[in-house]
């Protein structure tokens, strides 16, 4: 990790060690975040991309050293961490599906308002959904949901897992268009299996197998290398991991 | 026909007995995944305390009686939230600790209300209009049915306010569901853990004093016999829900009434065949889902 990554890191982490019920699901793990634009997060299934996440937030043991814009975040309990300004988008979702649209975005609220017009902006179809039970929508519905639901707070950092898995195309495009969006203002760690969503919105790869980080480096010089292959197990250029 | 209705409308005032002292226990497992062997304790304590100054300050009366309950609500929730803070907080997701933590809290509680109160029953004073009659259709009625069936309605209807419109009952309803993701959201869960253990020792609290009014005494072992039933109708109204635990109490109850009377006293064998039952169907409970904690 060279100094000037360092400089321009919003979250520096190193010897990431992180266990579920006993057993090791991430081991040794460093990387650093660029605090603009989306940085992804890549690796075959059950590497512990999503270990890695749970494990920055404090939701499963960890150790090692976090730092987020230049404070150590490696003690604190998760609700600690979200507070200084890191959302987490959660692989499928996690809305609670017996409160309304509107409870789901009421909960995220911790100051005394939120930031209600970037997510009408963003959202306006939640707007129109408000009094439904967030149980009773679609998977991108929910989807809208879970990334509304984050952006109510202003935050430094979101760390977002697999945000399109199992929706249909068209609603990928959206949800897409919307981390772009977001990604204008907020930087992004994002883990994501659809390669053509990485091209689309990452300007840097990291990589895990085994649950080290095998490479670091420019997403689209990845995605057209033949360490695609090596690492995710499909063709350069094919964007479908 | 009178006999049916009798044994209704008192079968549903046990149910509203067994509804004020689930409702927390309900409520503390849904949330926190809490087995609280301890809730007992806090139903007779609130009952004794309850009796203590009720009594010194106008005994058999309905001003002692008003005194008393809100002694027993306010008893109810600061031993739950002790609880809570200084023995349950260190134990989260450690279940069997818990279970030990919780039941030898039971025990000990029991066998010091015994030191303190002895072990006899105390027969207590209540105001006349509890000990007499209404008829209606027929079936005379005893008063103090009424006055258990108001006040778990109460109940009921401000624990689902509470829940309905503030931010806390939000973050209970959604902690009920998914815990960790309510964390993720930058929330300290831990407080309404408090909350939670407090609502239901109040609840428990008043079931305390109105136990006392409905057995016409309090005992050291009055909070662990009502606690069983408490569980039974927790796990049938599914664990964490509120109105599910309404529902089953009244259920049990009655169910409970009418097996005693035509069955020749089988009133308990029927409501555990009843638990059976449900486990065999439905293991979450008429109204339980599953949770994520």
């Amino acid at each position: 990790m060279s100094e000037q990554q360092q400089d321009t890191a919003v979250l520096s982490v190193r010897g990431l060690f992180a266990s579920v019920a006993g057993q090791q699901v991430v081991e040794d793990v460093s990387f650093t975040v660029a605090d603009t634009g989306v940085t992804a997060l890549l690796g075959r299934n059950g590497v512990g991309k999503t270990s890695t996440i749970k494990a920055l937030l404090g939701i499963i043991d960890r150790t090692g050293e976090i730092t987020y814009r230049g404070s150590s975040i490696d003690k604190l309990p998760t609700h600690r961490v979200v507070q200084r300004g890191i959302g987490y988008v959660p692989e499928d979702r996690e809305v609670f599906g017996s409160l309304t649209v509107e409870e789901n975005l009421r909960l995220a609220i911790l100051g005394d308002s939120g930031n209600r017009e970037t997510v009408d902006r963003l959202f306006p179809e939640l707007r129109q959904r408000a009094k439904q039970q967030a149980g009773t929508l679609s998977g991108g519905q929910q989807q809208m949901v879970a990334l509304a639901r984050v952006l109510m707070e202003q935050r430094g950092l979101l760390l977002v897992d697999e945000p399109t898995k199992g929706l249909a195309p068209r609603i990928v495009t959206e949800v897409t268009e919307a981390l772009k969006a977001v990604a204008e203002k907020t930087p992004v760690l994002l883990v994501e299996q659809n390669l053509q969503v990485v091209r689309d919105l990452a300007h840097s790869v990291i990589v895990l197998s085994g649950g080290r980080v095998v490479h670091t480096g420019d997403a689209r010089e990845f995605l057209d290398s033949d360490l695609v292959h090596r690492y995710l197990g499909v063709t350069a250029g094919k964007d479908d991991a | 026909m009178s006999t049916i209705l009798l044994l209704l409308i008192t079968g549903v005032g046990l149910g509203a007995l067994y509804f004020l002292v689930a409702s927390g226990l309900s409520l503390i497992y849904g949330l926190m995944g809490v087995l609280n062997f301890a809730h007992g304790s806090f139903l007779t304590l609130a009952g004794f305390l309850g009796w203590e100054v009720g009594r010194r300050v106008s005994d058999g009366t309905w001003a002692g009686l008003l005194i008393g309950m809100l002694v027993g609500i306010a008893t109810g929730a600061i031993a739950a939230a002790i609880t809570e803070l200084v023995f349950i907080r260190k134990l989260y997701n450690r279940h069997i600790e818990q279970v030990l933590v919780t039941v030898g809290l039971g025990l000990a509680t029991v066998a010091l209300f015994e030191g303190i109160w002895g072990s006899d029953p105390i027969r207590i004073a209540k105001p006349a209009w509890l000990g007499q009659t209404t008829n209606i259709l027929g079936a005379n009625i005893p008063n103090d049915r009424w006055l258990l069936i108001g006040c778990a309605a109460l109940v009921l209807g401000l624990i689902v306010l509470f829940l309905k419109k503030t931010k806390y009952g939000l973050i209970i309803r959604a902690g009920v569901e998914n815990r960790t993701m309510v964390t993720a959201l930058g929330i300290d869960v831990r407080r309404a853990f408090t909350i939670v253990f407090a609502i239901g020792g109040a609840a428990a609290g008043l079931g305390g004093v109105l136990a006392s009014v409905y057995y016409g005494q309090v005992a050291a072992h009055q909070g662990t016999s009502l606690l069983i039933y408490a569980f039974i109708v927790t796990v049938i109204g599914g664990l964490g829900s509120l109105s599910g635990a309404a529902i089953a109490a009244v259920l049990v109850a009655v169910i409970q009434q009418f097996a005693n009377f035509y069955l020749g006293g089988t009133g308990d064998l029927a409501v555990v065949l009843a638990l059976a039952a449900v486990l065999l169907v439905k293991p979450t409970g008429l109204l339980g889902k599953k949770t994520t904690h």
